[in-house]
């Protein structure tokens, strides 16, 4: 499969001494839908930063679509869409303006510009503040409105930089509808999250830093994989009583009817429910206490660890 | 590259016309004042400055002070703003070369000058009747003047961290040197080591260079008129290239 995006001993040392990346080795496939994790610090908005063209490398280089970052800085940007994480508008300037603009810096006519703009502000609910001024959206329009820019100049590759940070719910389940469609339709996405489910949902590869790093990076599939164990809640239809013990289980009576199980991976739910029913407890709900991938998370950027 | 060019120009034009009475106004008001008071009512005592009336001889320093500040205030405040708030970072992920930002930036600021300058002339000719001597000599020297000055606030953009920052280059450098620049009187009558010292003061050459377009008369030679600011326009340009591509306070 060709590479969008491929990293190789990537490092950067920032003028203070701090080393935001220590030889960071990363492949994107095309097409791929990416997740690159990491807890605050750990050197994300760095590698990002770096791929786009904001931040200079200490070492190490880039290859978009197999050209050199370097070499073809031009023709590697006109390639790339960036939502950034912090918000990086004109407050002044009108959001319709704001995309027409970006639009121009990669050569795209005012004509043309306006059409795009329409369609996108259209398909991600701003068409009615188009003339308004990014100062009076709420926070989730305006992540809105700055995938809208990333999207302007029809990039191959588009960079997530925590979109759904602070955005409610219900815009963030649409965002991802948006995003799926998207990668659906060809656009190769790299997303940078704090919502674990996010990425879980979405994405196919992932990428973990630690501590500037690559701590691992695999399918999605295959890391889940590795969770040894999953923590399930069973609301149960019969009364619980405090010493219920499953072999290779740790059970923990949360209440009269709740009952909290944490099983190995060897360990399917339906064994679970099997054994339940033979102690004559009925389970009527059941629901998973902790995403998988966070308990990976967490295992692989300990400290611990 | 063009399109890109028109982008970066539209938005600074839209920008400064957008807050007009901060932007337009202030200098029209400014200069009226100048006016009435140096030429209308002090002028009459001073009489003539190389044989011109005085209240004539001050409108060609009075219009590119104007011109002078205004470019460099669009530069300096617009490009400042765009890292202020970080839009900025538009440009960077953008393919536009360093260059074709550098233009952008300052020809907003020598459109503001000009705007300016155009508004501020009309203001002044209800209190004079305007002559022009020459419209090559006038434009020539409106134009370098108003490109290095735009030039040199975007270089103090670059550099400046806080809003005092951009502040502080117009009050203790481009004021006085623009006052000392012979905007009120003619080097001629100064002593010998003042003059001396003039010549070392690139607005003087620009001021003498105007006011020779409007009233036909200078202190200098015209071809010093437009060589040092020329000169200082690619000393400036070559400097702002560089910290573009350095990325001084613009990448990390």
């Amino acid at each position: 499969m060709a590479l969008a995006l491929s990293t190789s001993a990537l490092s950067k040392t920032y003028s203070n001494g701090f080393e935001a990346l220590k030889a960071v080795d990363l492949k994107v496939e095309k097409g791929d839908f990416f997740a690159l994790l990491g807890s605050n610090g750990a050197g994300k908005t760095t590698a990002i930063g770096i791929i786009c063209g904001l931040i200079k490398s200490s070492a190490g280089s880039v290859e978009i679509d197999g050209l050199d970052q370097q070499k073809h800085i031009n023709d590697v940007k006109r390639k790339i869409g960036l939502m950034p994480q912090e918000f990086n508008f004109n407050p002044h300037e009108p959001n319709i303006e704001i995309l027409i603009n970006q639009a121009g810096y990669f050569g795209i006519n005012r004509k043309e510009a306006r059409v795009r703009a329409e369609d996108l502000l259209k398909k991600i609910n701003l068409w009615d503040r188009r003339l308004e001024v990014p100062q009076s959206l709420s926070g989730g329009m305006k992540r809105r409105l700055m995938l809208a820019r990333a999207l302007m100049h029809s990039p191959e590759i588009l960079i997530l930089d925590e979109p759904t940070a602070g955005v409610d719910v219900e815009i963030r389940r649409s965002m991802w509808r948006f995003l799926k469609q998207l990668n659906e339709e060809g656009l190769t996405i790299i997303l940078t999250t704090h919502y674990l489910e996010e990425a879980e949902s979405m994405c196919r590869n992932i990428a973990i830093l630690n501590e500037g790093r690559i701590v691992v990076q695999s399918s999605m599939k295959d890391l889940l994989k590795k969770a040894k164990h999953q923590i399930l809640i069973l609301e149960c239809v019969e009364s619980l009583s405090e010493n219920i013990k499953i072999r290779r289980c740790e059970c923990e009576v949360l209440d009269e009817h709740t009952l909290q199980i944490t099983l190995p991976e060897s360990m399917s739910i339906s064994d679970v429910i099997t054994k339940l029913l033979l102690k004559n407890i009925t389970v009527a709900h059941i629901r998973s206490a902790q995403n998988r991938l966070e308990n990976l998370f967490l295992s692989l950027t300990s400290k611990e660890s | 590259m063009w399109i890109a060019y028109q982008t970066i120009v539209v938005k600074e034009i839209l920008r400064f016309a957008r807050i007009w009475v901060q932007t337009i106004v202030p200098p029209v008001v400014t200069t009226s004042l100048y006016l009435l008071i140096f030429g209308g009512l002090m002028g009459e005592r001073i009489g003539h400055m190389q044989g011109i009336d005085y209240l004539h001889f001050i409108v060609p320093g009075i219009i590119l002070m104007t011109v002078i500040m205004q470019s460099y205030a669009n530069t300096v405040s617009s490009f400042f703003l765009t890292k202020y708030n970080h839009s900025f970072e538009e440009l960077l992920v953008s393919p536009v070369p360093n260059w074709v930002i550098l233009l952008g930036f300052v020809s907003g600021g020598v459109t503001r000058g000009l705007c300016v300058g155009i508004a501020v002339t009309f203001a002044i000719s209800f209190f004079v009747e305007l002559g022009v001597y020459s419209y090559g000599i006038l434009a020539v020297s409106f134009l370098l003047t108003s490109v290095m000055f735009a030039l040199a606030g975007f270089i103090n953009a670059i550099f400046a961290k806080s809003f005092d920052d951009i502040s502080i280059v117009p009050t203790f450098v481009l004021l006085p040197l623009t006052y000392l620049g012979g905007m009120f009187y003619s080097i001629d009558i100064l002593p010998s080591f003042w003059r001396s010292l003039s010549a070392f003061n690139p607005i003087f050459y620009m001021m003498d260079g105007f006011r020779l377009g409007m009233l036909g008369v200078g202190s200098t030679e015209l071809y010093l008129a437009f060589l040092v600011p020329l000169a200082m326009i690619a000393l400036l340009a070559a400097v702002a290239l560089y910290l573009l591509k350095k990325g001084v306070n613009t990448k990390t």
